[in-house]
């Protein structure tokens, strides 16, 4: 398989939250703004990789029956090393992701992409589209993060950028569902031009 | 390397799940004895700073934590007193409410030895942002009010139900919620200490 193909298919064509629209509680509830947005895509990205090499490595190993639950250890294990990880050394970002980090154990991405790939394909494949999916997902989280947070309270990265209060709807939740559904309708426009 | 796949009896499936749970705590036990002193050295040094924030100046003295169980609450309230020379200078009080807009939310209320407020923030919250969390300093000036107050004299109600105390715009529960907390962090201190809220002195404006 083409490694470049594989890596890059996370970003437009097949991008967990703009195409898949897999894991979208941590998407409208971590973007409110574009570092809370970013962090949870990185955390996230680190679990996938973690988990798509372990799981390729021992998906001949693991029966079939038993494959679900032996995945989702594999996962936690991950996202609890990542949530120690965080709060040791990133208290910032531990401070406003908080309980958003646990549950990246359940986040359809991450269990899909071992389902869907990493238990039929090789170890190094599997690295490449742990890689591309999860910076495909911080991407468009990061997006959706700037978004919110611009029209929410008129700043990027906490630097503010015009004065005012901006639409408060942004920051809620309302805001979410509207930015990220303009953001699919975009997507889904740039894939059917491409076919 | 054709390894065929590994089928699912009874054995395997056991063995299987045994080694990777086995493998798997193992890693976390490694991982979280590496994590421990970090963790530990971060949130000391929040403590303190949240400390430091409501009692400038309470990093030069030795800190000391007393758990104070308040009359009308389920959980402990945190004291921590600050003593300089051998004299305590300051209280900052961790207090809470469950009055809040969306679950409990804890404040830090730093006292001087009357009750009076040195200062106060939010330490966590779980309130509306951009609106609720005004009530934290990190973004607005909101909480500037409480200031040199003696909760004896300064009603810690909002004006809408007759008290001293500015509601933030559209976050009048959360703000409620507030008054609620330091009003719960006074109230110890005061059963604490054994002061006489009437001895307090009279409200400078």
């Amino acid at each position: 398989m083409n490694q470049w193909k594989n890596f890059t298919k996370g970003f437009i064509k097949e991008n967990p939250i703009l195409v898949l629209v897999l894991g979208t509680c941590p998407t409208l509830a971590t973007t409110s703004s574009a570092f809370n947005g970013l962090g949870m895509g990185l955390a996230t990205t680190f679990v996938l990789v973690g988990s798509n090499v372990v799981i390729s490595l021992l998906a001949k190993m693991i029966p079939d029956k038993v494959r679900i639950p032996s995945y989702v250890v594999v996962i936690a294990t991950f996202v609890t090393i990542v949530d120690l990880l965080i709060q040791a050394y990133v208290p910032a970002l531990y401070a406003t992701l908080g309980i958003f980090i646990p549950l990246i154990v359940v986040n359809c991405i991450v269990l899909g992409r071992a389902e869907a790939f990493a238990n039929k394909n090789t170890v190094m494949s599997s690295l490449v589209d742990g890689v591309g999916m999860g910076l495909g997902f911080t991407m468009a989280l990061g997006i959706l993060g700037a978004i919110r947070e611009l029209l929410g309270s008129g700043a990027i990265f906490g630097m503010k950028l015009f004065n005012g209060d901006g639409a408060l709807v942004f920051v809620l939740a309302p805001g979410a569902f509207i930015a990220l559904g303009y953001m699919i309708a975009l997507v889904n426009k740039i894939n059917k031009a491409k076919n | 390397m054709a390894m065929a796949k590994t089928e699912s009896t009874f054995k395997n499936m056991t063995v299987v799940l045994t080694l990777i749970t086995t493998v798997a705590a193992v890693g976390l036990g490694f991982v979280y004895y590496l994590t421990q002193e970090p963790i530990k050295l971060v949130k000391a040094e929040e403590l303190k700073k949240s400390i430091n924030l409501v009692v400038p100046g309470a990093d030069k003295g030795v800190i000391s934590e007393v758990a104070v169980k308040p009359d009308d609450g389920i959980d402990s309230l945190y004291f921590y007193e600050i003593v300089i020379d051998g004299k305590r200078i300051a209280t900052a009080v961790k207090t809470y409410t469950d009055k809040g807009f969306s679950g409990r939310f804890t404040v830090m209320v730093g006292f001087d030895t009357l009750g009076n407020i040195i200062d106060n923030n939010v330490l966590e919250h779980k309130e509306t942002p951009g609106l609720g969390d005004k009530t934290s300093k990190s973004k607005s000036t909101w909480n500037e009010q409480f200031k040199g107050k003696n909760p004896a004299n300064f009603k810690l109600i909002v004006k809408k139900d007759g008290g001293d105390v500015d509601a933030i715009t559209a976050a009048t529960i959360s703000s409620r919620a507030y008054c609620d907390a330091i009003q719960r962090a006074y109230n110890a201190f005061v059963a604490y200490y054994k002061i006489n809220p009437a001895s307090a002195p009279a409200e400078q404006k």
